[in-house]
């Protein structure tokens, strides 16, 4: 795959994303998780920081996605997007590599993030990982399909980091990520159950745990749920990407 | 003969409200060059992005080589070459990179793609800027790059948007003899899309299109000849009485245009005797000239060329 090649050169050839895409999340990381630490309590009695462990690793992807699918902007405004649009590859193939490019970016960063863990010495469920790594692959690849889609439909970088701020960190926000769903207000746990993101990262932290997490749905559920939004995701990329639109031709 | 290279039958197009092409229909025959010769806004860009299948149409088809633009857009596109008014380069990558990501997109892998990089550019006469950063390249070299990436799967028919909106004079001449040469050497079909009327000349046919419809075709003398003679220019403070006496005298209906009033004649420069004793003695000049493909245009929709155009952006 062409594209899925061009993206991953490119962004390697940009050292500086590479750090800050890690860095961000670590930064989020250690300060929210080390300063919420001291005040707040998980109710399994484990530390913040474990805790906020798997919604540091959402972040990470998230912003690999939001990243990658600025290209797309980029490319629609260079002229590269039309010579593509013209070769004779069709239009599913051609968001299956974008977002297999981005996906792979975000998924990797990802899985650096893991490590982190025995290195910080925080408990771990070694026998987890596999199923860790394929969870950070799905998420990966649910959001990348999300930012694709809005990307396309956007001309302007600010546009895209707008709806970025409006749509993707309320549901990293709402995602489990910085507070469990119990102790949520109702109105507030019934937005985390309707957000894809939050069946991946409580997958994640069971995957993870070594304690039983027995809080939020069950992992068949997790998996299921994040398949969808995969599929889904996926699936407007394309209708978007397939549309004839005087948009899509300039 | 098979099928024409391009045959377009009743195309329509509307965004929203605003109807760009309305009826369009001409043919393209195999190793032509021919030009889509429009003011700016006349639904020719609107016209090459259904042609390169950008776009669907609303009504009427569309063929490339018997293929429906909207039916089998894959098949279509396998055997078009497009080269955009914009660039479409990769800067930061090499003349070479940029033709490798586009052969790859065209499905070229390994020697075949090498071959036909090494051709491309042997062509457009880049073989030793291959090495070189788009970024670091002139106008006119990047423009024979997007020819290059346009030939590199050796397309049975070419696509060129404005193929010299903003390049200069002696870079257009160049180009256009590349052009030339790709036609005689490969027998390829070339369709292009201009706003001037020097380039229009050099193609073998014509269509002019004007809001939306085609207002004449033909072969730049055939639509020259088409006017009847001579073209005669008339100025005056009030044009539109010379206009009158005129049709009043000598039974010859004029256009008034650009501050002039300006009919065709069969043997212009024998009328002009004439002219000076039928006219009122307001008339400051009297012009003959060999029709142009600017009055071809003037005579088909009764409007300067450049009248329609949006001030220089």
């Amino acid at each position: 795959m062409t594209l899925w090649a061009r993206e991953f050169r490119g962004f390697y050839r940009q050292p500086a994303r590479v750090g800050a895409g890690l860095a961000t999340p670590l930064i989020f990381w250690v300060a929210l998780g080390s300063g919420f630490g001291s005040s707040l309590r998980t109710q399994s009695g484990g530390g913040y920081m474990e805790f906020f462990f798997p919604g540091a690793v959402a972040l990470v992807v998230l912003f690999a996605s939001i990243f990658s699918n600025i290209s797309i902007i980029e490319d629609r405004r260079e002229g590269f997007l039309l010579s593509v649009l013209v070769a004779p590859v069709s239009r599913s193939a051609m968001a299956l590599g974008k977002i297999l490019g981005a996906t792979t970016i975000g998924a990797v960063q990802g899985l650096f993030f893991l490590p982190l863990i025995p290195l910080l010495g925080l408990p771990l469920n070694a026998m987890g990982l596999p199923e860790a790594g394929a969870l950070v692959l799905a998420m990966a690849f649910g959001l990348t399909g999300l930012g694709f889609f809005f990307a396309w439909r956007l001309n302007s970088i600010q546009g895209f980091h707008s709806i970025m701020n409006v749509v993707l960190m309320p549901m990293w926000l709402l995602a489990g990520s910085l507070f469990p769903i119990d102790g949520a207000s109702l109105w507030m746990s019934w937005l985390m159950r309707l957000n894809p993101l939050f069946y991946g990262v409580t997958g994640l932290r069971r995957a993870l745990s070594p304690t039983p997490v027995t809080s939020g749905p069950d992992q068949a559920t997790c998996w299921v749920v994040l398949l969808a939004f995969c599929a889904a995701t996926f699936g407007i990329a394309v209708w978007e990407a397939s549309r004839r639109s005087p948009e899509n031709a300039s | 003969m098979s099928a024409p290279a391009v045959e377009v039958r009743d195309l329509t197009f509307r965004y929203g409200d605003r109807v760009a092409l309305n009826g369009v229909s001409f043919a393209v025959g195999q190793g032509e060059i021919f030009g889509l010769l429009g003011p700016n806004g006349g639904g020719k860009t609107t016209l090459f992005r259904i042609l390169s299948t950008l776009l669907s149409p609303a009504a009427g088809q569309a063929r490339i080589f018997g293929l429906d633009v909207s039916a089998e857009p894959l098949e279509v596109r396998r055997r078009i070459g497009v080269v955009f008014q914009n660039q479409s380069l990769d800067r930061r990558l090499s003349v070479q990179e940029n033709l490798e990501c586009q052969g790859r997109l065209y499905g070229l892998t390994g020697a075949a793609l090498k071959d036909r990089i090494g051709d491309a550019l042997a062509r457009t006469k880049l073989t030793d800027r291959r090495g070189d950063k788009v970024d670091t390249l002139s106008g006119g070299l990047r423009r024979r790059v997007e020819l290059a990436k346009g030939l590199l799967h050796q397309p049975q028919l070419l696509l060129l948007d404005e193929p010299s909106t903003g390049v200069d004079p002696a870079v257009r001449l160049d180009f256009w003899e590349h052009l030339q040469r790709l036609r005689s050497e490969s027998g390829a079909t070339i369709l292009l899309t201009t706003h001037l009327l020097e380039e229009a000349d050099k193609c073998d046919r014509l269509a002019i299109l004007d809001r939306g419809s085609i207002v004449a075709t033909g072969t730049p003398a055939e639509l020259k000849e088409g006017i009847g003679g001579d073209v005669i220019t008339l100025t005056a403070p009030d044009l539109e009485a010379v206009r009158e006496s005129l049709a009043a005298r000598l039974g010859v209906s004029g256009q008034v245009v650009d501050g002039a009033v300006r009919f065709e004649h069969p043997r212009g420069a024998e009328a002009v005797a004439g002219l000076m004793h039928a006219l009122p003695t307001s008339v400051q000049s009297i012009s003959v000239a060999k029709p142009t493909l600017e009055d071809v245009f003037i005579a088909a929709t009764g409007r300067s060329f450049g009248e329609d155009e949006a001030p220089a952006a």
